[in-house]
């Protein structure tokens, strides 16, 4: 019974693609999301509560849905996945670049959130101050505003990949569900709970699961709190 | 003429303005709250644009005939009535934050505010008269032309006021930088104005 508990090789090698996928999903989507928290939260332009609502679409869209347009545009006749093919001779089509690439956009509303909300809780007022005392708009921005909403940054990040490690919908339906290459946690789990016998490899996949996003919830929580308190972390 | 300042500006329902030429020593501005003196030195320091008029310091246009200097270039010394100190910096780095390379002349110029002792702090433990200290060091650290205050006393009890109010008097007599100063107190109007614009 105890060997019940321990995992197989085949299961760890499925626990170490999903943190791959997951880390790069974050880190990937990490400065993409910044920039479009920094645009929502600092600039008035027409148009912004369209762009905020598309951001948020991977959100409440059907996953089955965003899984399929992926497909069509990274199709290799789509039009970023044809432009791939002509430029580099890649397509991400049944490949874990591809379950990255779904793992992050469904990231990006929750990464754009917590971002956005802390890079608006920095007072303005320290940064006019800033001003006055000779630093033009960039260095206003990297010595103030990035260093103050670090603590939203990353909790934006540890919420992007704990929700990158958990993605299912998009990616079956983008990339398929290929052992080694596309079967992260969920799709391991998924596929699992279609054979006989194998309750047990579900749940200690699940048990995998659970203990990560636990972690990355707790984790983000308590960077979230440290942010509401001002404190710095770097 | 230290500060030449013809200004308009609409804020929501009521209008600011403000017309005066000011020689060396402190301009004060005096009046009550919400008559937009805050207002006149935010436009002074670039970080509000006037709807019309001209601003100058010591015969230079910061503002008006088409130009419109950014706030960083305008070396202007901003105190503010809190303290703004950057939360995430010592104390050090908040003072030599505006100083760029010349930190050498540090102990000559800020000396007379006595906060050598409080370098190695976070701005969350100073009091309200150190903090705001601190911050009259790093605006004047900056190598600023001009100084703007805006009610550096409003948020310090009596005992505090004195010693803010003696490094104003050293601004003023013996840096002899031209001061741009508000203020709702008439004493303190008093003690620091070379002369007082009542708004």
């Amino acid at each position: 019974m105890a060997g019940d508990l321990l995992l197989t090789s085949a299961e760890w090698a499925v626990v170490g693609l999903s943190l791959k996928v997951g880390g790069v999903a974050m880190l990937v989507t990490l400065p993409i999301a910044f920039a479009i928290a920094w645009v929502l939260a600092r600039v008035r332009f027409p148009g912004r509560v369209l762009v905020d609502a598309l951001v948020h679409l991977p959100l409440v869209v059907p996953p089955v849905v965003t899984g399929w347009l992926l497909l069509i545009a990274f199709a290799p006749n789509g039009p970023i996945g044809g432009w791939l093919q002509d430029w580099f001779g890649v397509s991400v089509l049944f490949r874990w670049t591809g379950a990255a690439i779904a793992a992050g956009v469904m990231a990006l509303p929750l990464m754009v959130r917590a971002m956005r909300l802390s890079i608006e809780a920095v007072d303005r007022r320290l940064e006019s101050a800033a001003r006055t005392l000779g630093a033009g708009p960039w260095r206003v921005f990297w010595t103030l505003t990035l260093p103050l909403s670090v603590p939203g940054v990353l909790a934006g990040a540890v919420l992007g990949f704990a929700r990158s490690i958990g993605e299912f919908g998009a990616t079956i339906t983008f990339v398929s569900n290929v052992p080694g290459q596309t079967q992260t946690l969920p799709l391991a789990i998924y596929s699992a709970l279609q054979q006989p016998g194998a309750e047990a490899m579900v749940w200690r996949l699940s048990a995998i699961s659970v203990s990560l996003s636990l972690v990355a919830l707790v984790a983000s929580e308590l960077l979230t709190r440290r942010a509401g308190r001002g404190l710095h972390v770097l | 003429m230290s500060f030449e300042i013809d200004v308009r500006k609409r804020l929501g329902e009521a209008e600011v303005a403000l017309t005066l030429a000011a020689g060396d020593g402190a301009t004060v501005l005096f009046g009550p709250s919400g008559v937009g003196k805050t207002s006149v030195l935010n436009m002074v320091a670039g970080l509000l644009r006037p709807d019309s008029g001209r601003i100058l310091v010591d015969g230079e246009t910061l503002f008006g005939d088409g130009i419109d200097v950014p706030p960083e270039a305008r070396r202007a010394g901003y105190v503010f009535q809190e303290a703004r100190l950057f939360p995430h910096l010592r104390v050090r780095a908040n003072l030599l934050y505006g100083a760029g390379r010349d930190t050498a002349a540090f102990e000559d110029r800020i000396g007379f505010l006595g906060i050598g002792h409080l370098l190695d702090r976070w701005p969350r433990t100073l009091s309200g008269g150190e903090a705001q200290r601190v911050a009259i060091g790093r605006a004047v650290l900056s190598n600023p032309r001009f100084l703007l205050l805006d009610e550096p006393l409003a948020s310090l009890d009596r005992a505090r006021r004195e010693e803010i109010l003696r490094a104003i008097e050293h601004l003023r007599d013996v840096m002899r930088l031209p001061i741009l100063m508000v203020t709702h107190d008439p004493d303190e109007a008093e003690r620091i104005g070379t002369r007082v614009v009542r708004m």
